[in-house]
């Protein structure tokens, strides 16, 4: 069973069935020929753009959908239930739009956050470097006053549709060792000297292009440094709460895709003459695989509601990241476990959902870096 | 030109049923708009846009749905009206519970006339929950205009006539009518939309005329159930096929099976 929509209100649950209808008829099909073939399906996220799904959580009068961030998560969860990488480059596009909408000039809001709502362009947002993950306060990448402009170089990694985005977030140094010497730039597909210089071949989410790009002394006009000189760390690690709720909610979308698919194999398949599911041993498997997606559920979508009010949200978005990309890795691990040598070949989606499940334990803050958060937000 | 089309919310024939005696139980399931329904939304709309970019006539009229249904079954006018109809009309009566096709086609039709003026009336060919399939022809005897069955292609609609080609057994019959008129609509005769995000959050926007059965100058009567459902039993199932081993002749077979079918 997809998340439940008899609770929702009626706009809510009429978007829901809509993405639904799109991603069953659409991505999920046309998602297998992309992961095999490990291209981007950019005329999926065209088709996001057309039904109106590229800017959902924003100010309509930036041509946005002026909807909770409660209401956007829904939709990410239900991509993400048919086509995970798709979620994550639509994830990746909102935390990027986030940095703007936020902390943006009227000038920014006006050039790009408004391409990015109606879809027109699409966003990325590059922190992580060869040398700094978890540390992210650690970049060495500089951005270097010149005139009304800043020259950047350096190197990041890990940036998800970098080469493919019109516009990328990035974060470089300014000034100072450590946080505060961090500032943000939107730097626009085709600037010289900036670019994905090397594809990564992944384990998963194949279909959604991670990129190293490289900054070589890549001009960036001063208008365009997002928030003042000093404070990209803050709009980074805002961004980040942000998008965890996203990843999150995409954890719970692939779970639910994998525990759907054991279900009704369990349910078919017969061994010494009864389905599979009719043994005890297996239905507490998937009691424990549906409890925990339904209890990770609830807990994003409490952030997301915390959010939403005006709330401080870090901790639950923490707790939300963690307990939902667990809990994917489990189920989808379960989900391949109960389909036996099925599980494990490329004919059944399981060992998909598996591999992709891995990635989500891993970023926008490991697992680990989330329980440091929470630890750190407790005492 | 002024679209009607005749929308219908069921229990979500992606869900297995469930039964309420010897009728689908309605009430407290999930229910969606008629698969079926959602080509005759887009016929309509088609034909709307088309008249409003081409040379025909004027783009001037509406799209306006008209269902009957428990409250519920506002969720299908919605999304009628989140695909770009205009307004909708929903027929909701504890009377109407457990209406047979006939007493729906005599509500629908007191509806519509209704509403107003019509040029054409759409219908899907049957639901996807009773099957009977007799509703559009019923109807269109209510109204007292001419019924075209099984429409697969909308060639053309302007000047008071609409063309359009009629899925037989063997082919298609090219028929030309004159409107007002109904017609039924199969599915694939055209690709419905998606109902966008602008075109949900306009829905709630909308008008929707809620009716009763007395606004209708019906009585509970007129809307007696005339028709009993006497036994339910399973479809059979699929029987297993038939496997041939191949020992060489396989394809040959499987030739001559297809041209018994009359495939190839």
């Amino acid at each position: 069973m997809p998340q439940d929509i008899r609770l929702l209100d009626d706009e809510q649950r009429a978007l829901v069935q809509m993405v639904r209808e799109f991603a069953t008829a659409e991505a999920k099909p046309l998602s297998i020929d992309y992961e095999a073939r490990s291209e981007d399906p950019k005329p999926l996220y065209d088709k996001l753009a057309e039904l109106g799904l590229t800017g959902v959580p924003f100010p309509e009068e930036r041509g946005g959908g002026g909807q909770p961030y409660s209401t956007y998560l829904l939709i990410v969860e239900e991509l993400a239930a048919a086509y995970l990488a798709l979620a994550i480059g639509l994830s990746v596009h909102t935390l990027c739009a986030f940095a703007i909408n936020e902390f943006g000039t009227e000038d920014q809001k006006k050039d790009v956050l408004e391409k990015l709502t109606a879809g027109e362009w699409f966003g990325a947002y590059a922190l992580s470097e060869p040398g700094s993950g978890s540390d992210a306060a650690a970049l060495t990448s500089k951005a270097v006053r010149d005139g009304d402009s800043y020259r950047l170089s350096g190197t990041k990694v890990f940036c998800t549709r970098g080469d493919e985005a019109d516009v990328v977030l990035v974060l470089a140094r300014t000034g100072e060792a450590g946080p505060k010497g961090i500032s943000s730039f939107l730097v626009e597909k085709g600037t010289p000297g900036f670019g994905g210089s090397k594809k990564e071949d992944k384990m998963g989410w194949r279909s959604s292009p991670t990129w190293m790009m490289s900054l070589d002394d890549a001009e960036v006009p001063a208008s365009r440094r997002l928030a003042d000189e000093g404070n990209g760390f803050k709009v980074a690690l805002a961004s980040l709460d942000s998008g965890r709720l996203g990843i999150a909610a995409c954890g719970i979308g692939v779970a639910q895709a994998a525990f759907d698919e054991a279900l009704k194999f369990t349910g078919e398949r017969e061994q010494f003459g009864k389905p599979v599911s009719a043994n005890e041993g297996v239905q507490f498997m998937l009691a424990d695989m549906s409890t925990a997606i339904e209890a990770g559920r609830r807990l994003y979508r409490h952030a997301a509601a915390l959010r939403d009010a005006g709330l401080n949200y870090s901790l639950q978005a923490a707790q939300a990241k963690l307990f939902c990309t667990d809990a994917a890795m489990r189920v989808t691990t379960d989900a391949v476990q109960l389909h036996g040598g099925y599980g494990y070949i490329t004919e059944y989606p399981v060992e998909r959902y598996m591999r992709e499940a891995k990635a989500l334990q891993i970023v926008e803050g490991t697992n680990q870096i989330q329980r440091y958060v929470i630890g750190r937000s407790l005492t | 030109m002024n679209i009607v089309v005749c929308v219908k919310h069921i229990p979500d024939p992606n869900l297995p049923a469930e039964m309420d005696g010897k009728t689908l139980k309605r009430e407290g399931v999930q229910g969606v708009m008629d698969p079926g329904d959602e080509f005759g939304v887009e016929a309509g709309l088609q034909i709307k846009e088309r008249l409003a970019t081409g040379d025909g006539e004027s783009g001037e009229g509406e799209v306006t749905l008209v269902s009957m249904g428990p409250a519920a079954a506002m969720e299908a006018v919605r999304r009628g009206l989140s695909m770009g109809a205009d307004k909708g009309v929903l027929v909701s009566d504890d009377v109407l519970k457990g209406s047979d096709a006939l007493a729906t086609a005599k509500v629908l039709s007191a509806a519509i006339q209704k509403n107003g003026a019509f040029d054409l009336v759409i219908a899907g060919v049957e639901s996807t929950d009773g099957y009977t399939g007799t509703l559009p022809g019923t109807l269109a005897e209510f109204l007292g205009v001419p019924h075209v069955s099984t429409v697969k292609e909308i060639v053309s609609a302007d000047g008071g006539t609409l063309k359009v080609n009629r899925q037989t057994a063997d082919g298609y019959h090219v028929v030309e009518v004159g409107l007002p008129a109904v017609i039924s609509v199969t599915a694939g005769v055209n690709e419905p939309r998606y109902a966008s995000f602008k075109g949900i959050m306009a829905a709630k926007k909308k008008p929707v005329e809620q009716l009763s059965l007395s606004d209708l100058d019906l009585s509970g009567d007129d809307v007696a159930v005339k028709q009993e459902v006497t036994e339910l039993s399973k479809a059979e199932e699929r029987e297993g096929g038939e496997i041939i081993e191949d020992d060489g002749s396989a394809a040959a077979k499987i030739a001559d099976f297809l041209k018994e079918a009359k495939v190839i």
